[in-house]
């Protein structure tokens, strides 16, 4: 029980990080953001390890993100669709852009 | 971007870079958050540079150390922790607020968040994976002698366990007992006795020699 890992993946880091700059930015406060993580902790934090946190870290941002009409659902998943294509034709090595993206460049 | 970087002989053909989903994801959130213009990569970069290597329970074991070894910096602790606190340099973000509860021989502190995992990020850093799962999160509530049976803490059946439960806007610091045996020590060597664990109440502090 002495586990003194911070996080598992660079992604666990940016997705807290965001969840604390739009509290910095005023888009959300502290007790906003407790409330929709723990809502999400109670619906799909089911992992007896803990190990799901961060993914109901990012679910909780999507949420928040919709309710508040930033955003849709579908244009979040079109926008990740289009880093996972921009990754693919990114070589090696290379730092990924969005710029990348085949259909984005096509468009 | 301008021309092509060439790879190195080695390889013979160019590997993709694959985005797993869920790192995918979090670019989406990042990149339409900044569209919006509502915050500033550069914002978010500190953030994770922060929280990846400067905050950590090394930090919560500087106000322990000190509050065992200064009794008017511990009294200061016990009335307004987010200030003495601020004093050695670690803030938490805004609104959170600080509460340090002291263990003693009758009384043991315990601390969960049983809504989420609300944790005092800028003193003990990172909360540990089982304080996120949710065995802990409900049954620290429940059975706090069970649960800190598991963590190998037996407490007399005469000391009064206290559970204190995080919320966003107060978060608790554990100042455990100090050690016997560590009269002469400075601070320095007092804070490498003080573990995470036992700032969160799921643990003692080490015993001197104990020390990594």
């Amino acid at each position: 029980m002495n586990d003194e890992r911070g996080f598992d993946e660079p992604w666990q880091a940016q997705a807290l990080a965001l969840a604390f700059a739009l509290q910095d930015a005023g888009v959300i406060t502290a007790g906003e953001w407790a409330e929709a993580l723990g809502r999400e902790r109670a619906v799909h934090g089911l992992k007896d390890d803990g190990s799901d946190y961060y993914d109901s870290v990012v679910a909780a941002l999507e949420q928040l993100i919709e309710g508040r009409g930033l955003s849709t659902k579908a244009a979040m998943e079109d926008v990740a669709a289009a880093w996972r294509r921009a990754a693919h034709a990114t070589p090696h090595g290379m730092p990924i852009a969005l710029e990348n993206d085949p259909q984005r460049r096509r468009a | 971007m301008a021309g092509f970087t060439f790879l190195p002989m080695s390889h013979d053909h160019d590997h993709d870079n694959d985005l797993d989903p869920m790192a995918a994801r979090v670019k989406a959130l990042e990149t339409i958050l900044t569209e919006k213009g509502l915050i500033d990569p550069a914002a978010v970069d500190a953030i994770v540079e922060t929280y990846e290597h400067k905050v950590g329970p090394r930090n919560g074991a500087r106000v322990v150390a000190k509050a065992w070894s200064d009794a008017a910096y511990a009294e200061w602790l016990a009335k307004d922790a987010t200030a003495a606190i601020a004093s050695l340099g670690y803030s938490g973000r805004q609104g959170e607020h600080m509460q340090a509860v002291f263990n003693a021989p009758e009384t043991h502190n315990l601390v969960v968040c049983t809504l989420c995992s609300c944790y005092p990020w800028s003193v003990l850093g990172l909360p540990p994976v089982w304080y996120k799962s949710p065995p802990y999160r409900s049954r620290a509530v429940i059975d706090p002698r069970g649960v800190l049976a598991e963590f190998g803490l037996e407490l007399p059946l005469t000391t009064n366990i206290r559970v204190w439960d995080s919320t966003a806007e107060l978060r608790y610091i554990v100042v455990p007992l100090r050690p016997q045996g560590t009269d002469g020590l400075g601070e320095d060597e007092l804070a490498a006795l003080v573990t995470r664990d036992s700032m969160i109440g799921a643990g003692h502090a080490l015993a001197p020699g104990a020390a990594a």
